[in-house]
């Protein structure tokens, strides 16, 4: 414990080292949090300074919202998706570049997508779907390829999967070669000395340890997941025929198209609590799984 | 037995550069046709260019206002950069030499934020500083990602912090050394490491970031690239040739840093993910 004499000196360093930090994280998230929870009870337009109280009507409006609830199961299945794939994908990876020569090549490769952000990610991969994928599909005649995914209302939607594992299943392996480096080699020997074989030794030493690098990875992906939008955005714009408006766009379009914030924000703030709730769970379950060396 | 492992290993490195290549291929596809003219990259995407034109760059670079997005996405993740190491680490270091009840519930106040995600505050942050009238600005936004930066760099700094002995500071205090001379001099190059892993995931955050610019930046000039980019590719959808010229324009500066730095932006990925 490091403290001045002098109540004055105390409050000085204590303004000097946590003033400017605190007073912008409070007026940039905790204000505009609890205002955002102020606004869901109004009817404000986004324009007029004048706005009248509603109660609870915002909310019943999502709770009937057809268009807002259709896009929260849509994203439900593309984040369930998604997230599996995502992780195994990575895993399978990291476990294959693990002891192995030149992985430095492999990693730096994969890696590649998390340099750029989604939205120049999204619009190569639509130049990609609409005129590479197509070209291959009708050069080598398979009919699955010939026509852009990007225009079919079924297929979209595995175009935007496809590219959302790309894009961070590189990230993922990163942590995952960050815990198969932490897991024992003279556990991993002593097992083999005893008769295990690579995959007895996966399953039963690698995987149990590896459960708090699992544990990030799934609340990092689950969140990146339900939040999606830049992607999701220069990717497909939701379409085509909206089978691919992710709850994020929604949101976007109800509060600064439609102009109805009030809804817009009740929506957000909705999203908010059940994707705390899913993510705390994880949390607590994975943690409950993990084991010791 | 050795020889069906020696196949097994060819199979799985085989596997491995297939994979490799479908990674970095859509990566290739824009490097190709960035040369090319309009008519060539939608009939044939993989044909190599008959004449490597520049004219693609020419048209993206003014249209796309090239420089001054770059300047703008530059100065905007350096000071955003910047200042969140600087301020958040002065923060965690107080945090933790003075663990009073009310510091330790100002930063839990902080780590439970990093689980409020920005669609949840978008709306009314839109509101309450447009009507400060501070939209339009890269000052507002730097400020902006200040505040949404510094729970997850207070957190990590918190955590190296902790493992650096008191005594050292103390000598210093005890000879003489102002409390802001002490932290400037002795635990800010200390925490070095921290800062280059928490600078290496701010910069890959903010210099991609498309969402919060395109709120607080409504003006074409104040633009960083991610929205140049996006508008130019909305104004332009059918010229391809233009649109490929910019994507590249956009990849290239961040491929070049990776490709010097990229030990270092692993290793600061790893880092920031064991918390």
């Amino acid at each position: 414990m490091i403290a001045e004499k002098g109540k004055l000196a105390r409050l000085r360093s204590r303004l000097i080292f946590t003033g400017p930090t605190l007073f912008i994280f409070f007026t940039v998230m905790i204000v505009p949090f609890f205002y955002g929870i102020y606004l869901t009870f109004t009817d404000w337009d986004g324009i007029s300074t004048r706005y009248s109280f509603v109660r609870f009507d915002n909310y019943a409006t999502v709770m009937r919202d057809g268009v807002f609830w259709k896009s929260f199961i849509l994203t439900l299945k593309y984040v369930a998706v998604s997230v599996v794939l995502i992780n195994v994908v990575a895993f399978f990876l990291a476990y294959a570049l693990t002891r192995r020569k030149r992985s430095n090549l492999y990693r730096t490769g994969f890696f590649l997508p998390n340099l750029v952000g989604g939205i120049i990610l999204g619009l190569i991969w639509q130049f990609v779907f609409n005129y590479v994928v197509v070209n291959i599909g009708r050069e080598l005649g398979i009919p699955l390829l010939a026509h852009s995914w990007l225009a079919d209302p079924a297929q979209a939607m595995w175009a935007l999967v496809a590219v959302t594992v790309w894009q961070y299943a590189g990230y993922m392996m990163v942590i995952y070669i960050a815990g198969l480096m932490n897991v024992p080699s003279d556990v991993l020997e002593a097992a083999s000395i005893d008769g295990a074989t690579g995959w007895r030794q996966l399953r039963s030493i690698v995987l149990p340890l590896m459960i708090p690098s699992f544990s990030v990875c799934v609340f990092l992906s689950l969140q990146r997941g339900f939040l999606a939008y830049d992607l999701n955005l220069s990717l497909t714009q939701g379409g085509p025929f909206k089978s691919t408006e992710l709850v994020s766009m929604v949101i976007y379009n109800k509060a600064f198209l439609s102009r109805e914030y009030g809804v817009g924000q009740a929506e957000a703030f909705v999203l908010f609590l059940i994707v705390a709730a899913i993510t705390l769970l994880q949390v607590y379950f994975s943690k409950k799984m993990e084991v010791e060396a | 037995m050795a020889m069906a492992k020696t196949a097994l290993q060819r199979l799985k490195t085989a596997a491995l550069i297939v994979l490799l290549l479908f990674f970095v291929a859509p990566f290739f596809v824009v490097l190709l046709n960035a040369f090319k003219e309009n008519k060539a990259i939608t009939s044939a995407p993989f044909s190599l260019p008959t004449v490597w034109s520049l004219t693609n760059f020419e048209t993206a670079f003014t249209k796309m206002n090239y420089f001054h997005a770059f300047s703008n996405s530059l100065t905007v993740t350096a000071g955003s950069v910047l200042l969140i190491a600087l301020l958040a680490s002065m923060t965690a270091h107080y945090f933790v030499r003075n663990n009073s009840r009310m510091n330790r519930i100002l930063f839990y106040t902080m780590v439970a934020a990093m689980i409020i995600p920005f669609q949840a505050i978008m709306i009314p942050l839109v509101k309450i500083y447009g009507s400060l009238g501070m939209m339009n600005s890269k000052a507002a936004l730097i400020y902006l990602y200040i505040g949404f930066g510094s729970p997850l760099a207070v957190f990590i700094y918190h955590g190296f912090v902790k493992s650096i002995p008191a005594e050292l500071e103390e000598a210093a205090l005890i000879d003489g050394c102002t409390r802001i001379q002490t932290f400037f001099r002795i635990v800010f190059p200390v925490l070095a490491p921290t800062t280059v892993t928490i600078g290496i995931l701010n910069v890959l955050w903010i210099w991609n970031d498309f969402l919060l610019p395109s709120l607080v930046l409504i003006e074409s000039v104040e633009r960083t690239l991610p929205l140049s980019t996006f508008y130019f590719y909305g104004t332009y959808s059918a010229d391809y040739g233009p649109l490929m010229a910019a994507l590249l324009l956009t990849i290239t500066p961040v491929i070049i840093v990776y490709l010097f730095a990229q030990k270092f932006i692993i290793q600061g990925v790893m880092q920031g993910s064991i918390k």
